[in-house]
Order: structure tokens, then C-alpha cells, then sequence
């Protein structure tokens, strides 16, 4: 009950972000939806599923996410139509299936999307920073470039974020406990 | 070991057969290029519209007897890329009245409201639009909403009280329908596909 309301206090903000995200697409893509994400993941935090559904569950997630990180989606996501298949997609087809596959991917997977993530990060601030066009039609090149240094500081957080267990062990379970390293990150 | 294997396999092929038709095919991942794209695959009829001229006079937006137009959509105190775009499109003028093309060029100003004809005449010196092959001209207000949308144009305040804009040269074809966008400075491409349609 708590975690649903949660759910909806993020899904609320991100509404409430919505005019902000047409002037500031810092707001918008790494704002605004990653609560929609969020929302998704609260929603789905008492919920469990069948391990055979973590696969599936899991490429939906990586499917919705890539889809919402086509910069011509982000143009889309100002449209009316597109404002709402994000609000609905982003927690319900995104979040909810990552909280659901999450608890049953292995250490190496988990480590794998991280590394991903963190390189695709990269990638993007390296893009928006140096592209000599405008990638969002919908966005002024100065905003463009100050996303592209947004991801880039995002991904250096990121990664000082998850080195911290694997440096100093895991915050709860201390130092290197006997659970070895499949318990690393959690 | 089916069961297994195939709830994974075809969330697989769903989920990159999204992506493919999200990207048209691997072809478009902006919005500029799936405009440029969805032109080419459907060109769009382009309505009958009159845009005042730099010397007052009425003009037509759509194309006269067997002409080509090609339109730049501008802001007549734009200060970077609508000017380099004028010089490319006053070579592209130049060149195609070399050629023998029958083609006229339009600068369409997106700012109706501050760009008068004398506003539209200074850009037009400046860049020797004489009115005759290449003129500036200015849709009225009511108009404009339903042009940037026809074309697909995303125009957006900057911080300076200027604009920024998609800019691009966009053709329309002698039957009157919009059917190609190029760069500003694809010079070379604008002249060879006008050379294949009028030979």
C-alpha cells in the first residue's frame, strides 16, 4: 500500500513536469522519466514473478527503454499521443517487468547492463555534446549540449555509485561477507 | 525445453520488430530524418495558399504551369544559418537558371508579424533575391500554423528573441505536392534530382 502511493506521488511529479519538459530536455529525459520508471518500480516492488518469465520480462523492459531513447521519440513524447504512451509505458512497461525480472538475474547479467548502461551513457553525452545538428527538433543546441553533459556527469555518478560495494563491501552486509561476490550490488 | 526457450525468443523478436518500425527500418532515428524520409515515401498535397512579397504583391505558394518550388523557411533577422542558407540557395538560383530549369525559389518567413516587405526586402538585397527567380516572401498568420505543420518545420524561441528552426530546402514538385527535403547546402543534390525530374 505504501509503495503504490509512492508510485503515484512519482507519477504525479512527472506529470507535473510536463510543461517544464517542453522548455528543458534535461528535465524531460532525465527528470521526468526516470519517475515514470520509477513509478513502475514502486508499483512492482511487492510483486514477484515465475523465473521463466524474467527473460521476456526483462527484453520488454530493454525494448521500452531503447525505444524511449530514439531522439525522435523524445520529439514524439511533446505530442499528445506520445505524452501519453509514455506515461503509460514507461512505469507499466518498464518499470514494472525490471522490478520483476531484476531479483532473478545473475551477477554477471546485472553487471553486463550496469557496463552497458554506463558505455551508452558515455556515448549519448559524447553525441549531444559534439553533434553539429540539432537532434531534437524540439530543443535549442545549447540544451542539447548541456544534456549531453548531463549524461556524462549522470555516468560518472552511476559508476562511483556501484563501485562503491565492490570497493568497500556492501553498506548492510559489510565488508566482504562470506556471501561472496553473487551478493555484490544488490 | 520449448516452453523454456520460446517466451524469451519471442519477446526477442517483438521487441526489435518495434524497434525496426520505431526507426523505419534502421533508417531514421531523429525526427528530421523520419520527416525527410515519410516525404519521400508520401508526398503531401500542398494547399493552395497566397504569401505577400517583398514588394507587396501577391504570390502563389504552389507551383505555375510545369515549375518547380523550392522553399526555405526563414526569419529575416536570423542570425547563422538562414544567412548561409541564402548564399547556398542564390547559387542554386544561379545555377539552375544557367541550366534552363523552370524553377522558382521562395524564403518563407516564419515571422510574419515583424518581417513587413521592407523587413523581406533588406534580406532580399542582401542576398540578391530579385523577386524574378527567387523572391521573400510572408504567409499570412491564419496560414502559417497549418504550413510549419504541412512541412514539418519545428520552430522554437531561442534566447537571444530569435528562433531556431529545422532548416532545409523543401521541393515541390510541378503536380503541386511536396515530395523531397534537402540540406541547405546540398547544393549538388537539389540540382541533380531537378535535372532527373526536367530533363
Amino acid at each position: 500500500m505504501k509503495m503504490i502511493a509512492l508510485a503515484l506521488l512519482a507519477t504525479a511529479e512527472a506529470v507535473a513536469l510536463q510543461g517544464a519538459a517542453a522548455g528543458s530536455p534535461i528535465q524531460h529525459v532525465l527528470v521526468q522519466m526516470p519517475l515514470l520508471v520509477l513509478a513502475g518500480v514502486l508499483l512492482g516492488w511487492d510483486l514477484h514473478s515465475r523465473r521463466d518469465w524474467a527473460g521476456p520480462l526483462l527484453l520488454t523492459a530493454l525494448t521500452v527503454f531503447l525505444f524511449w531513447m530514439l531522439p525522435r521519440n523524445v520529439d514524439w513524447a511533446l505530442t499528445p499521443a506520445g505524452e501519453l504512451a509514455k506515461y503509460l509505458s514507461l512505469p507499466l512497461l518498464l518499470g514494472v517487468p525490471l522490478r520483476l525480472s531484476w531479483p532473478w538475474l545473475g551477477p554477471v547479467l546485472r553487471g553486463f547492463l550496469k557496463a552497458n548502461g554506463l558505455s551508452m551513457l558515455g556515448v549519448l553525452g559524447f553525441l549531444y555534446t559534439h553533434a553539429p545538428v540539432r537532434i531534437c527538433n524540439f530543443y535549442l543546441v545549447s540544451a542539447q549540449q548541456e544534456l549531453g553533459f548531463a549524461f556524462l556527469y549522470l555516468a560518472a555518478a552511476l559508476a562511483c555509485l556501484w563501485a562503491i560495494p565492490v570497493l568497500f563491501g556492501h553498506p548492510r552486509r559489510g565488508p566482504f561477507g562470506t556471501a561472496g561476490c553473487n551478493r555484490c550490488g544488490v | 525445453m520449448l516452453a523454456r526457450v520460446l517466451p524469451p525468443v519471442l519477446a526477442a523478436i517483438a521487441g526489435g520488430g518495434i524497434l525496426w518500425q520505431a526507426t523505419d527500418g534502421a533508417q531514421a532515428f531523429t525526427s528530421e530524418a523520419a520527416r525527410r524520409l515519410d516525404v519521400v515515401q508520401s508526398p503531401r498535397k500542398v494547399p493552395e495558399v497566397l504569401l505577400e512579397d517583398m514588394t507587396s504583391r501577391q504570390v502563389p505558394l504552389l507551383p505555375q504551369a510545369g515549375e518547380v518550388v523550392l522553399v526555405e523557411f526563414i526569419y529575416t533577422v536570423c542570425g547563422d544559418i538562414c544567412q548561409i542558407a541564402a548564399a547556398d540557395f542564390a547559387e542554386i538560383r544561379d545555377r539552375l537558371q544557367a541550366h534552363g530549369v523552370t524553377a522558382r525559389l521562395l524564403s518563407v518567413s516564419f515571422d510574419p508579424e515583424r518581417d513587413t516587405p521592407e523587413q523581406m526586402s533588406i534580406y532580399g538585397d542582401a542576398h540578391q533575391a530579385d523577386s524574378r527567380m527567387w523572391t521573400v516572401a510572408r504567409p499570412d498568420q491564419r496560414d502559417l500554423p497549418g504550413l510549419l505543420d504541412l512541412f514539418g518545420v519545428t520552430v522554437i524561441p531561442d534566447e537571444w528573441g530569435g528562433f531556431q528552426h529545422n532548416a532545409a530546402i523543401h521541393m515541390i514538385s510541378s503536380d503541386g505536392r511536396f515530395s523531397a527535403v534537402f540540406d541547405t547546402d546540398a547544393v549538388e543534390a537539389v540540382l541533380a534530382h531537378l535535372r532527373g525530374v526536367q530533363p
